[in-house]
Formats: C-alpha cells, sequence, structure tokens
C-alpha cells in the first residue's frame, strides 16, 4: 500500500533532528508538526516574522496580529520570538534554518524543483519558495508520486518554471524515500508493500544505485 | 518637530502625486496601514507603484485602490487571494512585478540602508534571474563559486507604515507577526507615514524595547483599526 498524506507527513517527520529550526510548507508539510518524535524538539519558523510557531488557537482566542506564512491564525509558545521579514528571510538566505519540508509539482533528477506556476494557468506568486530552497540547509520535498494522469513528477528534467536549481536533497512520496545524488535518484526506502519495480514504473527520472 | 498628525488625510497632505512609488507595510490583511491606503483612495491620487508583499483582498487594503483603478504596478510576491487584481492583471490593465519574498524584504531594507543593490542566491537558474547581473562568489565548499544574482535596493517616493504603539517623537513598537514587512518598508521611502493604536508620551516605552527608532517616520496618526482576518483557524477546546 502506498503511503497516505498523513504516513508521508508522519515519514518526513523522522528527518528531524533534535535542536533544529525547521520550515514547513503548506498542505502536506504542514502535517508534519503532528508527527514529530518524541524527545525531538524543533523550533518552527514562521517566514513572515516568527520562531516557535505554536498550534491553532481554540475559538474565541484568534489574535489578527499572530498569523503564520499561510495567513492562519495561531499561537505562541514560551519560547517564541517576533521579528521583521528582512530578518526572517536573513535567516533563511543565511543558512540558519536547518531544513525546509516542502511540496512540489515537479523534481528532476539533478535536484531542480518547481512548485510555484504552471504557465497559462492562474499565476500567484512563489511567496518565500524561493528564499527558502536557494538559503536552508536541506530541502526536502513531500508529494505523490505521479499526477492524477499516472504521469511521473520525479523527471529527467523540469517542465514548469523552477522555483530553484539543484535545490533538492530529499523527496518523500506516497511510494517511497529518494535521494538526489550524482547521476540521478536514489532509492532510499520502499513504502511498506511497495515493490521497487512499482517505484522504477513511476520514476522517468534516472535511478542509480 | 511635531510628528503627530490629527487624522490620516492630513498626515498625507502635500506628499501624494500622481505616478508616485509606494512601499507599504504588511502581510496579507496583518499590520497593513488600512487607514493611511482609506486616504490615498480618498485622495484619489492615480497610476501608483506599490511594493507591498500582498495586493489585499478585494474590499481591504491594497484591493480598493484596485477597485478605483488607482494603481498601475504591483511588485509583490503573492496576489493570490484578489479577484479583481487577476482580472486586471490578466487584461493588462495592471503590471506586476514577482519579487521572491525575502529578496522583496531585503530590496526595501537595503534601499533604507543606502545600498543601491546586492547579491543573493534567491533566484537563480528561474525565470527572476532573467536579464539580471550573474556573479561568482567563493562562498561554496572548500572556497568553490557560487552563483549569485543582483537585486537593486528599493528606493521609494512614500513609505505607509502599521505599527501598534509609537511616542511622539515616532519611536515604534510593532506586534506579533504584524512587525512583518513594516520596519523594512518604513526605511527605504523618502517620506514615511505612520498609522497606531496608540500614541504616548516619551519616556512612557522603555527605550530598550524600540523595534524602528523615531528616525525613520516623519508623521504619526492614531486610529481605530478593523485589523481583519484572513484565514480564521481554530483547534477544539481541550
Amino acid at each position: 500500500m502506498p503511503w497516505d498524506r498523513n504516513q508521508m507527513a508522519a515519514r518526513a517527520a523522522q528527518e528531524l533532528q533534535d535542536g533544529w529550526y525547521v520550515n514547513l510548507g503548506i498542505g502536506i508539510p504542514t502535517l508534519v508538526s503532528n508527527y514529530i518524535p518524541e524527545g525531538i524538539e524543533v523550533t518552527l519558523q514562521s517566514e513572515n516574522g516568527m520562531l516557535g510557531m505554536g498550534p491553532f488557537p481554540i475559538e474565541g482566542e484568534e489574535d489578527p496580529d499572530l498569523i503564520n506564512a499561510g495567513k492562519q491564525t495561531i499561537t505562541e509558545l514560551p519560547h517564541s520570538a517576533y521579528f521583521d521579514s528582512a530578518q526572517s528571510f536573513g535567516m533563511i538566505r543565511g543558512g540558519k534554518i536547518a531544513m525546509a519540508i516542502l511540496g512540489a509539482m515537479e523534481v528532476a533528477e539533478n535536484g531542480d524543483l518547481a512548485n510555484w506556476m504552471i504557465p497559462g494557468k492562474l499565476v500567484k506568486g512563489m511567496g518565500g519558495a524561493m528564499d527558502l530552497v536557494a538559503g536552508v540547509g536541506r530541502v526536502v520535498v513531500v508529494m505523490d508520486h505521479a499526477n492524477k494522469h499516472g504521469q511521473s513528477k520525479l523527471l529527467k528534467e523540469c517542465t514548469l518554471p523552477l522555483t530553484g536549481q539543484g535545490v533538492v536533497d530529499r523527496i518523500i512520496t506516497n511510494l517511497g524515500v529518494l535521494d538526489v545524488v550524482e547521476g540521478g535518484l536514489k532509492i532510499v526506502e520502499l513504502a511498506d508493500g511497495v515493490t521497487e519495480q512499482e517505484l522504477r514504473d513511476l520514476t522517468e527520472a534516472t535511478l542509480v544505485a | 518637530m511635531k510628528k503627530v498628525y490629527g487624522s490620516a488625510a492630513d498626515a498625507l497632505d502635500g506628499l501624494l502625486f500622481d505616478g508616485m512609488f509606494i512601499a507599504a507595510g504588511g502581510f496579507g490583511l496583518c499590520g497593513i496601514p488600512e487607514l493611511l491606503l482609506d486616504a490615498i483612495k480618498e485622495a484619489g491620487t492615480k497610476n501608483l507603484t506599490f511594493a507591498s508583499n500582498n495586493a489585499g483582498v478585494d474590499d481591504f487594503g491594497i484591493g480598493t485602490l484596485l477597485q478605483t483603478r488607482q494603481v498601475k504596478k504591483m511588485i509583490s510576491s503573492y496576489v493570490g487571494e484578489n479577484a479583481e487584481f487577476m482580472r486586471q492583471y490578466l487584461s493588462g490593465e495592471l503590471e506586476l512585478e514577482f519579487n521572491p519574498q525575502g529578496t522583496l524584504a531585503e530590496r526595501m531594507r537595503a534601499g533604507g540602508c543606502g545600498i543601491p543593490g546586492f547579491y543573493t542566491k534567491t533566484g537563480v537558474g528561474t525565470v527572476i534571474a532573467d536579464g539580471k547581473e550573474h556573479k561568482e562568489f567563493p562562498t561554496g565548499p572548500d572556497g568553490t563559486a557560487e552563483t549569485y544574482i543582483m537585486e537593486p535596493g528599493i528606493f521609494a517616493d512614500l513609505s505607509i507604515v502599521k505599527a501598534w504603539k509609537a511616542d511622539t517623537t515616532g519611536n515604534l513598537v510593532f506586534r506579533k507577526t504584524a512587525r512583518n514587512f513594516n520596519p523594512p518598508a518604513a526605511m527605504c521611502g523618502k517620506v514615511c507615514v505612520v498609522e497606531v493604536e496608540e500614541i504616548v508620551e516619551p519616556g512612557t516605552l522603555d527605550p530598550d524595547t524600540i523595534h524602528l527608532p523615531g528616525i525613520y517616520v516623519h508623521r504619526l496618526i492614531q486610529g481605530e483599526h478593523e485589523k481583519r482576518i484572513e484565514q480564521r483557524t481554530t483547534r477544539p477546546a481541550a
């Protein structure tokens, strides 16, 4: 059985290390915060200007001055800190954020990432995605292995406009875990019950041993 | 020198002109200078260029100036929440320059610090880098070369900013994530007008807790803010 959204998020949470400052993107990456392993303390950054992002507020305690990068109301934690957008992206660009976990439309075998625009469709903007992938220590992508037409999203070359060039380190899909290495992608792990052949059949990118 | 004005319209008097370039603080609808934007709408100033991370929603923030066709160009990182914006953009009435969010913030900060341009890795190898100066620096492992692009600082005619509290000399304190783009936006304009929820006497704010010193602030108003929430999300009470 391929992993579902929550299982992908739980697998991504295994990438976290104690003491890390981490930025989680919108969608499945947001779910990662539900699966942080016991004994591991990570501080979540929200790129609109906060470290130590807390959970959603209970009803009646929403604060319009306290939102995350997805514009959702959130709460603060005892160790939270606030700062302006220039400093926020200073710590991103400056490599202080250990890891970003984010979604993607396409990843290429050389680590190119496309996740912000589809030509001819409504373009909303890249937000902070280009800054994050260019700046953080490690980029982990969480996404489905293939699109809804059964076409691989792990490609030899991206067809969509890039968010970053050669920036992806690891890809966690519904079929398994792959690393970007010299010459292509390397299978690190298969989802329970998924065979290597099944994963290969849905991978256009070069797979290396 | 008197910095405190009676209303947003008073504070903007003599500063507005058609075709001007305005840097605005805020992220989404959080910490936007809503009173000053309303006053610019009332003033009817046209052909405005805005450097602002977002474009508001249809009936709040910069979105209201789109309804009145006062905006010529937006420099933003994300504009997804605004139907009228998309209509004007797709019909060619509105120019749009996408900047990566951190690049936009740093362009403002740099402009405010007298830095005409800076090099960044953000956007290298993407459409953002098209036509920009590329330069290598030995910042990679063991001094290997990495490619950067040059991004220009932003020098705006006017900064409009929302803070939480100010003293009468313009020292500012922001609140939680409503700080966001407000300090860098405040820094990069020739003139900076700030709206706050409360103006206090000097000596009331602890000098050690000032987020942006009054040297950046030229005019100041106090007012009532709607502070609309864009995405109200909650968890069940335990």
